[in-house]
């Protein structure tokens, strides 16, 4: 019988020790800054505060939370918010990126245009939309008339939050479009040639060669697009605040908006913080498992 | 576009290629006949590649033109040229299956998914990839991926196989293997073969011609004996050959101007030879014994019998070879003069 040869149980020890003290100023940020204050929030959710002081209330309050009118419409709101950005930011990003890589002159003035967006803040986007959309002095309002005027799409029910999206995916673009095109340039110039050299047109080159070569890429676009889309709160705060009749009030802005259930409540923005962890959460496998199958890595 | 049955001629004429002002093929001339296995040999950067890659159609020539079949090819899409192309890192698509990237060409062309699925595996079985066809190429070795690449441009049954230094990634052991492998698939095609690579091991045991190039133009073309046996260059007459070809200086062998060129196994270690050379290393090959020396300011390899004196490394020895096994070249041109 042969015996198996592993490592001296001090040296395994020993090898323990330094892992444990190499991992350890990361382990204390991690405690520090992201359990702690989930564990602290997770507490804090089951309890109802007022101006001076929180009582604590039960568990229940979470379910309570989660079935209460204003979360299931907030929940609505987020998913429609989501699948507007996501799919219309990641089209356009990989869109212009594509075009943009190309070795012809000029082309780097383009490629500077398209992601000046990622140097933009989201308080200066949402003001600059603020004034395109506005329906008194807005160009956009002025070129389009009929509800981009009265009553403004920022003010109409129907195109709020379409409106939101719009300053969004703006915002959002310059960062698509530079990851997107890094990701480009680790696609093999001689999988292009070779498809052409096959016949390939350029869009089934497209989808061919280049969406599975930068799958990766977009699997992580789409999860970073689709975290900002659930925790957007600046946009909201300056376009809509919210409204007009909750139809721009998305999870985030739910627990930290103005004039809301929530408001001066620490312990029911907690409830609805720890609740849009898990949605978080439950969309991330949700993502990794259904779209990672359909992801390509290495080469 | 299909040639006819017994038309793969291709012909280039006047093929100039330049790239911002710089010029990487100059004024080519050059026929390849239907059927030929025409090897472009040269070391990196002479336009071998890129001429490959003008007949292939993907440049564009700057002046002159590609005809395939008699038919002038310039603005004609690679596809419709019946040109197929094996590039130096196969250009597999990792994301696909062995069937799916040999499939590939035909559906891009439309043909039906039973048909191609046909023609896939006969073609994979004719290179010994039968079993492998639900592989991704990340599940194959460096030899497989290559036969898949050949697959691919054997499935298209194209007049034309443009191949870009395809055994280079290969160990030397699998690019003899393969080496074989492609004379046979040659044979059996009958397609015209256009094979580009800087290994001159590769380019006289495979071509039925090699074009040797250097600096953007063509120095020579003939089949490989007459390339190795009248080197139209000192380049040639150097880069072909292993060990190359010794270049003696003027005078040293006999008199005149001109530079002489002796092949390591036509000079012969002789007790009163004219060329003097102090020996520097003496290699026991087993089969061979190369001995290594300096004559004045050149180096000169000599190749010996295997079982011949081995002279002692700092030992002057004398040398000499028939006057019908020297080359002359002129020292001012370095091209071969013809006594």
């Amino acid at each position: 019988m042969s015996k198996r040869v592993g490592r001296p149980a001090a040296r395994r020890w020993r090898d323990f020790g330094l892992a444990v003290a190499m991992l350890a100023p990361s382990g204390v940020i991690l405690g520090m800054f992201v359990i702690y204050p989930l564990v602290k929030a997770i507490f804090l959710g089951r309890q109802r505060c007022g101006v001076t002081s929180c009582r604590t209330t039960s568990w229940h309050q979470y379910v309570d939370a989660f079935r209460s009118n204003e979360f299931q419409d907030a929940l609505i709101v987020t998913i429609k918010y989501a699948l507007i950005t996501v799919p219309i930011g990641l089209a356009l990003g990989v869109g212009l990126a594509v075009l943009a890589d190309k070795y012809i002159k000029g082309v780097g003035i383009f490629r500077t245009i398209f992601s000046s967006t990622v140097a933009t803040s989201v308080a200066v986007a949402s003001v600059m939309w603020f004034f395109l959309l506005n329906p008194n002095v807005g160009v956009i309002a002025d070129w389009l008339g009929g509800t981009a005027k009265t009553p403004g799409f920022l003010q109409d029910p129907g195109t709020a939050l379409w409106a939101v999206s719009a300053s969004s995916i703006w915002a959002n673009l310059g960062f698509t479009f530079i990851v997107v095109t890094a990701g480009l340039q680790s696609v093999p110039k001689d999988l292009y040639e070779s498809a052409y050299v096959d016949g390939a047109n350029g869009f089934t080159r497209f989808t061919n060669v280049t969406l599975p070569m930068i799958s990766p890429v977009l699997l992580f676009v789409t999860v970073v697009l689709t975290a900002r889309a659930f925790e957007g709160f600046g946009e909201i705060d300056l376009l809509t605040e919210g409204g007009p009749k909750a139809k721009t009030t998305t999870l985030t802005y739910l627990a930290y908006g103005r004039g809301l259930p929530t408001s001066g409540d620490d312990g029911l923005r907690a409830t609805v913080t720890v609740l849009l962890f898990f949605v978080l959460l439950v969309l991330a496998l949700i993502q990794f498992r259904g779209l990672e199958k359909r992801v390509h890595y290495g080469n | 576009m299909a040639y006819p049955a017994n038309v793969a001629q291709v012909q280039l004429d006047k093929i100039t290629k330049q790239f911002d002002g710089v010029t990487a093929v100059e004024d080519i001339d050059l026929e390849i006949a239907d059927r030929e296995f025409m090897i472009l040999l040269g070391p990196s950067g002479c336009g071998k590649s890129t001429l490959l890659r003008m007949i292939a159609g993907l440049e564009d020539p700057t002046e002159g033109t590609v005809t395939i079949g008699g038919r002038v090819v310039n603005d004609i899409l690679p596809k419709d040229r019946d040109v197929a192309m094996v590039f130096q890192s196969y250009a597999l698509y990792p994301h696909k299956t062995v069937q799916a990237n040999i499939e590939f060409p035909l559906k891009v062309r439309g043909i039906d998914k039973v048909e191609r699925a046909k023609a896939a595996q006969v073609a994979a079985d004719s290179l010994g990839l039968g079993e492998y066809m639900q592989r991704k190429p990340g599940a194959l070795s460096g030899g497989q991926r290559q036969r898949v690449a050949l697959a691919r441009a054997i499935v298209r049954n194209p007049a034309v196989f443009c191949m870009d230094e395809p055994l280079s990634n290969l160990d030397a052991k699998l690019r003899g293997e393969t080496r074989a492998e492609l004379i046979a698939l040659h044979q059996r095609l009958e397609s015209t073969f256009i094979y580009v690579t800087h290994d001159q091991v590769e380019a006289m045991t495979m071509g039925s011609r090699i074009a040797v190039m250097s600096r953007g133009h063509i120095e020579q073309v003939g089949t490989p004996q007459q390339v190795y046996d009248r080197p139209a260059s000192v380049f040639i007459a150097q880069f072909v050959g292993t060990p190359p070809m010794n270049i003696l200086p003027a005078g040293s062998v006999e008199p005149g101007e001109h530079l002489v060129g002796v092949r390591p196994e036509h000079l012969r270690i002789t007790a009163d030879g004219p060329i003097s050379m102090v020996v520097t290393l003496v290699e026991q090959l087993g089969h061979e014994l190369l001995v290594t020396g300096m004559v004045g300011e050149s180096r000169v390899v000599v190749r010996e019998a295997a079982h011949a004196a081995m002279p002692a490394i700092g030992s002057t020895v004398h040398l000499d070879a028939e006057v019908a096994m020297r080359h002359r070249f002129s020292a001012l041109t370095e091209r071969r003069i013809d006594v």
